[in-house]
């Protein structure tokens, strides 16, 4: 789960980590009281969760409260890789000395968390991962002892000169801490900024929660952006399935995530554009089955739909009777196809047929079949 | 042979008495598996599948000289019932369950490590070693005794690229599900060297999918150390970047860990790759011709 700069801002400060004031305004008047409060220059910035907003124009300077008007106004009206604008921050522009980079994040490959530090700051770190490679420092931490603070001394000592070094200490051990005690997956300061009074201080701030961990923070679930899931993913979330909306025409309803992403891969492979991914897990209960119709027939561009089910500890009869009921109870005006097999699969195969719907042994064939019925 | 488990095999089942645990264990019984109990904190005492349940891990090692646990514990006690049976000595451990957060996991790695046990999982279906014994959930009955070892990151896709290698005549040697999370006891790579030096296994099937770097670290692995033959499937070629596709760790994170660059890695390590699961065995047979 991602959430706003502002959000991640407010964390910061409340693990004593030092950020720039700012305030979040929703409308052009707003922004300007705010920048009337903050008294100087001021920085507007659009509040979206998807990345490359300063390159799109939604980070802009304003001097004066009626440029701070007018700024956010401009912004509050634009998209961002297609997402509208709904909030901007503005926040007290300060003097740059200089700009670091400052992240600690899960290192799968290690299976360790890693903080990062460059001193090529305000950039985005893949962009100096590939320039500028021997600017990126990383320090593993022990999973089992945690921060060793002498370690991490020496590892600032690389990017930070010497009188800088407290300041960054204290705010990788609270970065450390807030990781930690919020199982995020990623928290990052980029820029980290020397300004002019010597201070280094959070200009802006990223934060990723693990999904896996939320439930242990139900004040987190408070903060969940409307924008990182389209309605029908939040929908199908709560009905217990996993979704994700794509953009092509072929409806597709498989048991398990990897066999999920696989049909839509043989799907395109066979010349077809599946619509969505959707995993309706190792159960795969009739309201399920009826929940999954539901979500992808909201999307009136699907031609087809294939369900695919590999009846492992599941009963292929079970799925059948599902799918029945699931007829009755809804219109489906797009062509069907369903492939069955594993346990109890003669029985499943015989239920469907008895209500006059075919099914398929092989995958290939089953794709085949519904790429045929989709575009003839 | 076999890799991990065997008929010798003594299994516990951690989370016997819930929903899953105690259905899975009855499916593992039907299968010949040697489950010889079971854990359950504050359940001790009470027989289930006419076998005892323990409060403890160490007391039901004790009792029965189990080496291998297979947990099904709900996620938010996982972190405890993993270490405890690290703490008793258990050899294997096989993690079914979703959903546990990953700081959590990063330090149980390492600390399963450090008690010298193997983990397999977590979120995974366990393992089988097709006549002799399955730990987990994989359905028995579409596998076959034979030679093949198979190696994946997933569940249902295991089983339809196991159904496709049963159906063309080619048994296994030991199916193992590693699991779909990002951090896991037990990688490709620690799997692929036990089947190189496994005198039961002829050839192996890696089936990977996006997210992190397993695959391309196997890739690399299988060009320096392995001359049995590899045939590899990855899923999520058409998965869009940045979403979570189903399984924790399957996304595409920062241009990182998509299928293309997996499947170029494999390739360039001179290992063959399916487009489809129905094309594996064709690809075995024309490789251990």
């Amino acid at each position: 789960m991602k959430i706003y700069e502002y959000q991640a801002r407010a964390l910061l400060d409340e693990y004593g980590i030092p950020v720039t004031k700012g305030k979040v305004a929703d409308n052009p008047q707003d922004a300007r009281n705010a920048a009337s409060e903050l008294g100087s220059t001021v920085v507007v910035k659009a509040q979206v969760l998807v990345g490359g907003r300063g390159k799109a124009g939604g980070i802009k300077l304003a001097v004066s409260p009626q440029e701070a008007f007018t700024k956010a106004q401009e912004i509050l009206s634009m998209r961002i890789k297609g997402i509208p604008v709904e909030k901007v921050l503005v926040s007290e522009a300060v003097d740059i000395q200089k700009e670091y980079y400052l992240s600690i994040t899960v290192d799968r490959t290690a299976k360790k968390v890693v903080c990062i530090a460059s001193s090529s700051g305000g950039i985005d770190i893949e962009e100096i991962a590939a320039t500028e490679p021997d600017k990126i420092m990383k320090l593993y931490i022990n999973p089992l002892e945690g921060i060793n603070k002498d370690e991490l001394k020496k590892f600032l000592s690389i990017t930070f000169s010497r009188e800088l070094i407290p300041q960054a200490e204290a705010t990788v051990i609270n970065m450390y801490k807030l990781l930690k005690e919020k199982d995020c997956s990623l928290v990052e300061i980029n820029p980290y900024v020397l300004a002019g009074s010597g201070r280094l201080i959070a200009v802006d701030a990223k934060m990723i929660f693990d999904d896996n961990g939320i439930f242990k923070h139900q004040e987190l679930e408070e903060l969940r952006g409307s924008e990182e899931y389209s309605e029908d993913e939040i929908y199908a979330r709560e009905s217990g399935l996993s979704f994700v909306h794509l953009d092509g025409d072929i409806g597709c309803i498989v048991n398990g995530a990897g066999l999920a992403m696989a049909t839509m891969d043989i799907i395109k492979l066979l010349g077809g554009k599946p619509a969505n991914f959707l995993d309706v897990g190792g159960s795969s209960s009739p309201s399920k089955t009826l929940n999954a119709l539901k979500i992808i027939l909201k999307n009136k561009k699907v031609k087809a739909i294939l369900i695919n089910i590999f009846g492992g500890i599941t009963r292929c009869d079970d799925i059948a009777n599902g799918i029945v009921m699931t007829m009755e109870q809804i219109d489906i005006p797009v062509p069907l196809v369903i492939r069955l097999v594993g346990t109890n699969q003669k029985e499943g195969r015989d239920i469907l047929r008895a209500k006059g719907f075919d099914s398929y042994d092989g995958l290939t064939d089953a794709v085949k079949n519904v790429i045929k019925v989709a575009y003839m | 042979m076999s890799i991990l488990i065997d008929e010798n095999t003594k299994v516990i089942v951690q989370g016997i008495t819930g929903r899953d645990g105690s259905f899975h264990t009855e499916m593992m019984l039907q299968y010949g598996t040697k489950v010889i109990g079971g854990v359950t904190p504050k359940k001790g005492g009470q027989e289930i599948h006419g076998f005892p349940v323990f409060n403890t891990v160490e007391e039901a090692k004790e009792a029965t000289g189990a080496n291998c646990s297979c947990i099904f514990v709900p996620a938010r006690f996982c972190t405890v019932a993993l270490r405890e049976a690290a703490d008793s000595g258990i050899a294997l451990i096989v993690c079914i369950t979703e959903g546990i957060p990953v700081l959590e996991m990063i330090e149980n790695y390492h600390y399963v490590r450090e008690k010298g046990a193997r983990l397999v999982g977590p979120n995974c279906p366990g393992l089988i070693s097709p006549g002799k014994s399955k730990v987990g959930i994989l359905p028995g009955h579409i596998h076959k005794p034979g030679s093949i070892g198979v190696i994946s990151r997933s569940g249902t896709l295991t089983y339809e690229v196991v159904y496709n290698l049963t159906l063309s005549g080619m048994g296994q040697s030991t199916c193992i599900g590693i699991g779909g999370d990002p951090i896991i006891g037990t990688s490709f790579v620690e799997l692929l060297e036990m089947f190189e030096e496994d005198t039961g296994t002829d050839a192996v099937v890696i089936i990977g999918e996006i997210g992190g770097e397993d695959e391309e670290q196997a890739a690399e692995f299988i060009r320096a150390s392995i001359k049995k033959p590899v045939v590899v499937f990855i899923s999520g070629r058409t998965a869009p970047p940045g979403k979570r596709m189903g399984h924790a760790g399957a996304i595409i994170s920062e241009g990182r860990g998509t299928a293309e660059a997996k499947v170029k890695a494999f390739n360039e390590a001179g290992v063959r790759v399916a487009d489809r699961p129905d094309q594996m065995p064709q690809m075995l047979k024309d490789i251990m011709k």
